[in-house]
């Protein structure tokens, strides 16, 4: 299995595997359950969490509304700090800043915090092309570099990992990449976790240039903020000399003030704690004359579009970027828990990603226009968001966008889009049924038909009812419809033995 | 008080018990039923599977059929939710786009006037005892748009608990969805009868005879997934049960 997604097929041709692999769906979930239970709990302790909800939701709508204004004041900020200010446009433009930055440092190799917007632009593969090795040290994305996986799941990227299948991993491939694992290793949760701290504690004295994405940035300072709970951050943060930053453009809050309200509602919706154990902030640099913040010695930060932008131009759309990260709508999804994180194509799955990838990336691949179908609707994931963004609402935007096409913004261009291919028949169907439902008479007569052939209709069905009947039975159609047992009985009147 | 029985055009061709049963329920509790016959489908299927422009027409042609009744009342969670929540966003899409607030004005008056059949009886009526009768155990499924889309919180319950002789029994893991969603159960086969595998597995370890919805398509789906997997557990909508009486038991 390679790092990355490209050339992933369609969400239900991915997701087949997973729905009939035992271990997977058993590993998931558990984990998912878990957590979901927790959340529950660390959210109700909480009276004013409807009022947390509501303000998270119009800070980050605020934001992204003046989006241009508070990125030039975050500019201005970091810069009068001492750090460096980079904009990239793309994946490719990002990895080519971050590789230069490093290279000039002389360094070739880097320690990783874990973050999202550099696994999107698929950092690590574009550094090894140019020779550096990028470690990674949160624990579960040690795991999945170390077993040349994906991740799975935003906050627990090897979520779909038991123990056994950790301590395996551990012991076949550590030593390919620093400090072998510790001879006899077990499977107990200790001996892992210490044995993953050997392992990096090497890597963390001996790095000279760190990376990291970050969960906030204040507009009016500069200073940037990144929670975790395991320490792994605070390290790459504040040990090596050079701090390179990848941030969606997104992640922006305007004040200090407004970090109050994530600061709660991120741990209690991600990890189900009252507080994250670790966060960290920094401004700038330490070394940058009388205006210099506390950050490293050299700081650099690579502001990221990459489809941002083409998305805040859609209206129902862009509250996908109200999004922080806290992965509950994932632990409380069926579809996730049953078909697994990599069906998704993306280091964004579950429901946030089915809404995100095809916005940030566009639905012109398979598994792209697949996504907004990756979902019963069941609303779980609107009703756990702490942002609320209305994630049901967006999918049926973007299944809209899939099927009749419209107009979009990709690349800062208003195009129009064709509908996706493969459609055909649905949208006949969809169009023949409208047709028949805006005339009453046809209804009937269809129904009526229905039900004096109904000893005729056969059990399984061919074309797309084939999906339905393989594994359920279909209902008997009755002898008579409502309406037509509404007219013979005069609405029941007439119809011996109803009490009318 | 006379009302407009929005049946669902899968209710209308597939289970015409569960219309008989509203129609009975209502009768007894003093309320006038009328069918409009002009009635079809609301135009959840379309939209929701992102047809929204063959949608708009059904939307339409619902607010023709039922825009003069004082009340209309569907047994239908995902039906009743179409109409209340996504017909405003219909007429908000239409507005945004530089269509006016024509679409917005026609579904207005149907909007406000829809209620799902627990809502109309504890809400309306102010009833929770319908002088039901039902001697079985039944466990109870809370549809996701019922749930989550209309808010219908523990109305369906009460109704459950007052029936007479009917013994409900707690389901593990009741809030989650059973799989079914519309088009997701064809386009998403596999994880859609994983789902309903677990939904069923969850039911039968209550020891229950009966699952109850108010909703018959997720029935359909659970029903469907029961049968195969040869449970002697049934599958049965709540109007049925409410309309049961001591004289007129429902099976």
């Amino acid at each position: 299995m390679s790092g990355t997604f490209v050339g992933m097929p369609a969400f239900p041709k991915a997701a087949h595997d997973a729905v009939h692999n035992e271990t997977l769906r058993g590993n998931l979930r558990h984990a998912t359950h878990t957590i979901r239970a927790k959340r529950a709990n660390a959210v109700a302790e909480l009276s004013d969490w409807a009022e947390l909800r509501e303000a998270g939701k119009r800070i980050k709508d605020h934001t992204l509304r003046h989006l241009d204004r508070y990125l030039v004041q975050l500019e201005e900020a970091v810069t009068a700090a001492g750090g460096t200010v980079h904009w990239a446009a793309d994946a490719d433009e990002a990895n080519r800043i971050v590789a230069d930055l490093v290279k000039a440092t002389g360094e070739s190799e880097v320690v990783k915090v874990k973050s999202m917007a550099t696994q999107e632009i698929g950092l690590n593969e574009a550094l090894e092309a140019e020779g550096i090795r990028a470690y990674e040290t949160d624990l579960a994305e040690l795991i999945v570099q170390l077993g040349k996986d994906r991740p799975s799941h935003i906050l627990v990227p090897a979520i779909h990992r038991n123990r056994g299948e950790i301590r395996d991993i551990f012991r076949k491939e550590m030593s390919e990449w620093g400090r072998p694992a510790p001879e006899g290793l077990t499977d107990t949760p200790t001996e892992l976790a210490e044995a993953a701290r050997l392992h990096l504690r090497e890597k963390f004295l001996r790095a000279k240039v760190g990376i990291s994405g970050a969960n906030f940035m204040i507009a009016e300072t500069g200073t940037l903020v990144v929670v975790e709970s395991e320490g792994n951050g605070r390290m790459c943060l504040t040990l090596p000399e050079t701090l390179i930053s990848v941030v969606g453009i997104e992640k922006i809050l305007p004040t200090w003030r407004d970090l109050e309200v994530f600061l709660q509602t991120l741990p209690r919706s991600s990890t189900a704690e009252r507080m994250n154990p670790y966060t960290s902030m920094w401004t700038g640099t330490s070394d940058g004359g009388a205006e210099a913040g506390d950050g490293p010695r050299h700081f650099h930060l690579v502001l990221l579009d990459n489809g941002r932008t083409d998305t805040l131009a859609d209206e129902v759309g862009r509250q996908a970027l109200r999004c922080i990260r806290c992965s509950a709508c994932l632990n409380v999804c069926p579809v996730y828990e049953r078909a697994g994180g990599h069906a998704y194509g993306s280091v964004y799955p579950g429901p946030i990603g089915a809404i995100l990838s095809p916005q940030l990336r566009g639905t012109a691949s398979d598994i792209d226009a697949s996504l907004p179908y990756a979902s019963s609707l069941c609303g779980a994931c609107y009703e756990v968001c702490p942002v609320a963004i209305d994630i049901p609402e967006v999918l049926v935007h973007l299944r809209e966008r899939v099927v009749e096409g419209g107009p979009v913004t990709r690349e800062g261009n208003k195009v129009v889009l064709q509908p996706a291919k493969g459609h055909a028949a649905e949208r006949a169907a969809m169009r023949a049924a409208r047709w028949a439902f805006t005339r009453p008479g046809v209804l009937r007569s269809g129904q009526r038909l229905a039900s004096r052939t109904r000893r005729l209709h056969p059990r399984t069905l061919p074309g797309p009812g084939q999906a339905w009947s393989g594994s359920r039975d279909l209902p008997a159609v009755p002898a008579e419809p409502f309406r037509d047992w509404w007219q013979r009985t005069n609405g029941g009147n007439t119809e011996k033995g109803t009490s009318k | 008080m006379r009302v407009a029985l929005f049946l669902t055009c899968v209710n209308d061709t597939l289970y015409p018990d569960t219309g008989r049963a509203v129609v009975k329920l209502l009768t007894r509790l003093g309320v006038e039923v009328d069918f409009p016959m002009a009635q079809t489908c609301c135009g959840q299927a379309h939209y929701n599977t992102g047809y929204r422009h063959e949608a708009e027409p059904l939307a339409r042609h619902f607010s023709d059929v039922f825009g003069d009744y004082e009340a209309i009342v569907t047994p239908s969670g995902s039906c009743g939710a179409m109409v209340r929540e996504l017909y405003p966003r219909m007429g908000e899409r239409a507005r945004a786009e530089g269509r006016g607030d024509t679409l917005a004005a026609t579904l207005a008056p149907v909007v406000q006037k829809t209620y799902e059949l627990t809502e109309f009886l504890v809400d309306v009526l102010g009833v929770t005892d319908v002088g039901a009768y039902y001697p079985h155990q039944v466990t109870y499924h809370p549809t996701c748009h019922g749930l989550r889309g209309l808010g219908l919180g523990d109305r369906p319950r009460r109704l459950l608990q007052a029936v007479k002789g009917l013994e409900l029994v707690e389901l593990p893991g009741a809030e989650e969805c059973c799989g079914f969603g519309g088009t997701f159960a064809l386009k998403n086969a596999d994880v859609s009868a994983a789902m309903g595998v677990d939904k069923v597995r969850n039911a039968e370890s209550t020891g229950a005879e009966v699952l109850c919805a108010a909703d018959n398509s997720c029935l359909m789906h659970i029903g469907g997934t029961m049968t195969r997997a040869g449970s002697a557990m049934r599958p049965v909508h709540l109007a049925e049960i409410l309309a049961s009486t001591e004289e007129e038991p429902a099976v």
